[in-house]
């Protein structure tokens, strides 16, 4: 079984000098096709970065980033972003408030070259569920879990193989965060996507991922199966304190 | 056990262009010297509920109630006097927000000095160690950094524990905290609600948290109002959460993920017409 991502001793520093962030220090992953692979850690441990550093919007300081055995360069080329592509956190904030869907999901396709935008936009908002009656709204008229269904339209529509999972539903109510997860649970399934996730919610990262990193101040504390969670079955002190803490507050 | 708030029949409404819009309809609950969660989904109304107990609805909002009562004072019309005297001595918030609730233009230490000296008369120099050791005590790892800082200048977590340190040192007897901990991460959370279980058990401060984390209220309250739509569909103690009656409060449930697994797919929530009745 040959990897789909590797990412090797990748470090990401912010700054310079005196005002040096090293945000990621040292992560190694791989990711086979078809693996849901997920990331989880507190806020400021890197975990996001390492997502951006793919995506080519961190500044990587050393190692190595590669997709099917080819190391990725700096810029990325087109082609990369019809086989990456990323979901971001906040549905509020990562959508253009005066596009409408419609172009939103249209100026992918452009950039692309892409024929048939008509037949492409209507099946991808087909795809998440949304029909074609929400085509010619703007974000301010859809609800949260209907915007986080557009964002993942718009990194469907290329018909890309990896999918970069931003922290996809923290800032969604319950029941959508329910809806959601299903969503991206049959794409999944029903496309043979590769999917890496960030969340700072070990039972998201539980339900979504069969194996997952623990990430605390931009270095990896350690590599977990999804059974191994379950049985709660972890080495690390950091990572039993996270799942201690997943249980509520206990009175002392 | 007496109860310190007494609310009957409140109700919060909004004009729109289509009629008022109701978004808290007739809740009635009791509070004592207890934790008592409010859990509900964006636009429940829990946030609306917590502000007009506080006289904080903004001012388009009207307001009615057939009874609010704080320790035997009547809120419900009460005039601007009233309000200063009990708003930050006797009964406080904390936002959800500190991007919004700081005061931007002034240093942490100085916003947290100036409500601790309203409560009485203290020198500064005993109002400075104060904060510094109530920053500790919300585990802020630099309290004297923080307490020469302006608000911009720290992380969203930060920023809220400073908030909750402000509202804490005035150590109120009733204290509304709108989802205090939703921007901190799962072990300062715990930290967080150590600190403000503390309080109600030792000082025996009553204690509205409002989440919409019904998982967290459970493990933290005693009793627990389930909002939907503006209106309580169910009020119920949170050890018996597991065998809540309503379908609206068993969705919320289900619909979480668990580490354990199990559910696949999540069952998802569909909504009754008839909740609202």
């Amino acid at each position: 079984m040959s990897a789909l991502v590797e990412i090797r001793d990748l470090a990401v520093t912010f700054g310079h000098g005196a005002n040096e962030v090293r945000a990621v220090r040292g992560v190694s992953l791989d990711v086979a096709v078809g693996e849901s692979f997920g990331i989880v850690g507190e806020s400021g441990s890197g975990k996001s970065t390492v997502l951006r550093a793919i995506c080519g919007l961190a500044p990587v300081a050393s190692g190595e980033i590669r997709i099917e055995g080819e190391t990725l360069k700096k810029p990325r080329k087109r082609a990369f972003y019809r086989e990456v592509q990323m979901v971001f956190q906040d549905p509020y904030a990562s959508l253009h408030p005066r596009h409408t869907v419609d172009k939103v999901l249209s100026e992918p396709l452009a950039i692309h070259g892409f024929d048939d935008a008509e037949a492409r936009i209507e099946r991808a908002l087909n795809d998440v569920g949304l029909g074609k009656g929400f085509r010619f709204r703007f974000p301010h008229q859809l609800s949260g879990g209907q915007r986080q269904r557009v964002a993942i339209a718009r990194a469907l529509i290329l018909e890309p193989r990896i999918l970069l999972l931003d922290e996809p539903t923290s800032a969604l109510d319950a029941s959508i965060q329910a809806e959601v997860l299903n969503l991206l649970d049959a794409l999944r399934a029903e496309r043979g996507l590769t999917y890496l996730l960030v969340s700072h919610d070990l039972a998201v990262v539980a339900h979504m991922c069969e194996r997952l990193l623990v990430m605390q101040h931009g270095e990896v504390v350690e590599e977990l199966s999804r059974e191994a969670l379950q049985n709660r079955a972890a080495q690390a002190e950091y990572t039993k304190d996270l799942l201690i803490a997943s249980e509520g507050f206990k009175g002392i | 056990m007496t109860d310190m708030l007494q609310v009957e029949g409140l109700n919060v409404a909004f004009p729109s262009r289509d009629g008022p819009v109701r978004v808290v309809r007739d809740v009635s609950f009791t509070l004592g010297r207890e934790r008592l969660g409010i859990v509900g989904e964006s636009g429940s109304g829990k946030s609306q509920t917590g502000r007009a107990i506080l006289g904080l609805t903004p001012p388009s909002g009207r307001v009615t109630a057939e009874r609010l009562e704080f320790e035997g004072i009547d809120l419900r019309g009460a005039p601007a006097s009233t309000w200063r005297s009990l708003r930050g001595r006797r009964m406080s918030m904390v936002m959800q927000d500190p991007k919004f609730s700081l005061n931007p233009v002034m240093t942490i230490g100085r916003q947290i000095v100036e409500a601790y000296r309203r409560r009485g008369t203290t020198t500064r120099a005993d109002a400075r160690a104060k904060t510094i050791d109530m920053l500790e005590a919300v585990q802020i790892r630099d309290p004297e950094r923080v307490f020469a800082a302006y608000p911009h200048e720290l992380s969203g977590g930060m920023g809220q524990r400073a908030m909750i340190a402000m509202m804490l040192i005035a150590e109120p007897d009733l204290l509304i905290a709108d989802e205090p901990t939703s921007a901190l991460d799962v072990t300062v959370q715990l930290d967080v609600l150590r600190i403000l279980d503390d309080l109600v058990r030792s000082r025996g401060m009553g204690l509205i948290f409002i989440s919409h984390d019904l998982r967290l209220v459970s493990s933290f309250c005693d009793r627990v109002l389930v909002m939907y739509a503006g209106r309580v569909v169910e009020e119920i103690a949170a050890k018996d959460l597991h065998a809540a009656k309503h379908p609206y409060t068993q969705g919320l449930l289900n619909c979480l993920p668990r580490i354990e697994g199990g559910q696949r797919p999540l069952k998802t929530l569909t909504r009754d017409a008839a909740w609202l009745e």
